[in-house]
């Protein structure tokens, strides 16, 4: 018990976390067919990759790595405005949020 | 203790990134993002970024979601219809997530010196954080901000009834 307790987690293991949360944000994105859905499995991916920024950051004791998360939430944050405007607009034209009816850029 | 928080909170996060997949409403989507977020916020927390793991939790699964479950409610989003989607995410999108996910795996079980992550070495502090942020990397934070006060104008812009157009007898009777 006491070994489970004081043992460490291999840098590799995050790294695959991020990847695999990557790789489920694409499937997603992929296979969803509400256009919020499909706008959250992005917000995963950049999640995914924010968790590797902060791992090689602690492995290199960096702090940069660290600032550039801070810089991608916050063009997420704006992203994630712009965005939902850009659905709210989408929806009062169209009144659906399926993207396979979205297919026109006129409105 | 690391080891026991780590896969009990990638657990976390796993479920709730393969739950978001899995429902088919949104707002149950919505929420399965923020137990993912909040599971992120702790995984950064083990890695000793304090500030990020206040950040995420409040600006991701705080303001962010809010935003996501305000717009679902919104827009009275009901359940996706189910359809397989078009024939090319079949045929080049599905081999193209497994190869994506099979060579990130491969360097990361190949890469060698990743070493080990514990809870004692290297907790960033704010204060570290902030003098590289103010000091070195000041012009970017400053274009920052400029993004995100265009990010609010357009926003609104997008979100709002044109000017010239005129309400129409439906909108004009709705209570608002």
């Amino acid at each position: 018990m006491n070994s489970i307790l004081s043992q460490e987690v291999p840098i590799s293991w995050y790294l695959m976390l991020s990847a695999v949360l990557f790789s489920l944000g694409v499937l997603g994105f992929l296979i969803k067919r509400n256009l919020i859905t499909v706008f959250m499995s992005i917000e995963l991916m950049l999640n995914a990759v924010n968790l590797s920024f902060v791992t090689f950051a602690h492995q290199w004791h960096q702090v940069r790595g660290q600032i550039f998360v801070f810089f991608v939430m916050m063009v997420a944050a704006a992203e994630a405005a712009v965005g939902l405007a850009i659905i709210i607009a989408v929806f009062r034209a169209r009144a659906t949020l399926a993207v396979d009816r979205i297919d026109l850029m006129k409105l | 203790m690391h080891l026991i928080l780590f896969l009990l909170f990638a657990g976390f996060c796993l479920a709730g990134a393969i739950n978001l997949l899995l429902q088919s409403h949104p707002i149950n989507s919505a929420l399965s993002l923020v137990v993912v977020m909040t599971s992120l916020a702790v995984l950064y927390l083990l890695l000793g970024a304090e500030f990020l793991a206040a950040a995420q939790i409040i600006v991701y699964s705080g303001a962010i979601m809010v935003l996501f479950t305000f717009v679902v409610m919104l827009l009275n989003a009901g359940r996706e219809e189910r359809t397989l989607g078009s024939r090319a995410a079949r045929a080049v999108g599905f081999p193209a997530v497994v190869v994506i996910l099979g060579v990130l795996a491969t360097l990361i079980v190949h890469a060698h010196g990743l070493g080990v992550a514990s809870l004692s070495d290297a907790i960033t502090s704010t204060e570290d954080l902030s003098r590289v942020l103010f000091r070195e990397l000041l012009l970017p934070f400053e274009v920052t901000s400029i993004l995100i006060l265009i990010a609010i104008l357009g926003a609104v812009a997008l979100a709002r009834h044109g000017d010239g157009e005129t309400p129409t007898s439906e909108e004009r009777t709705s209570p608002k």
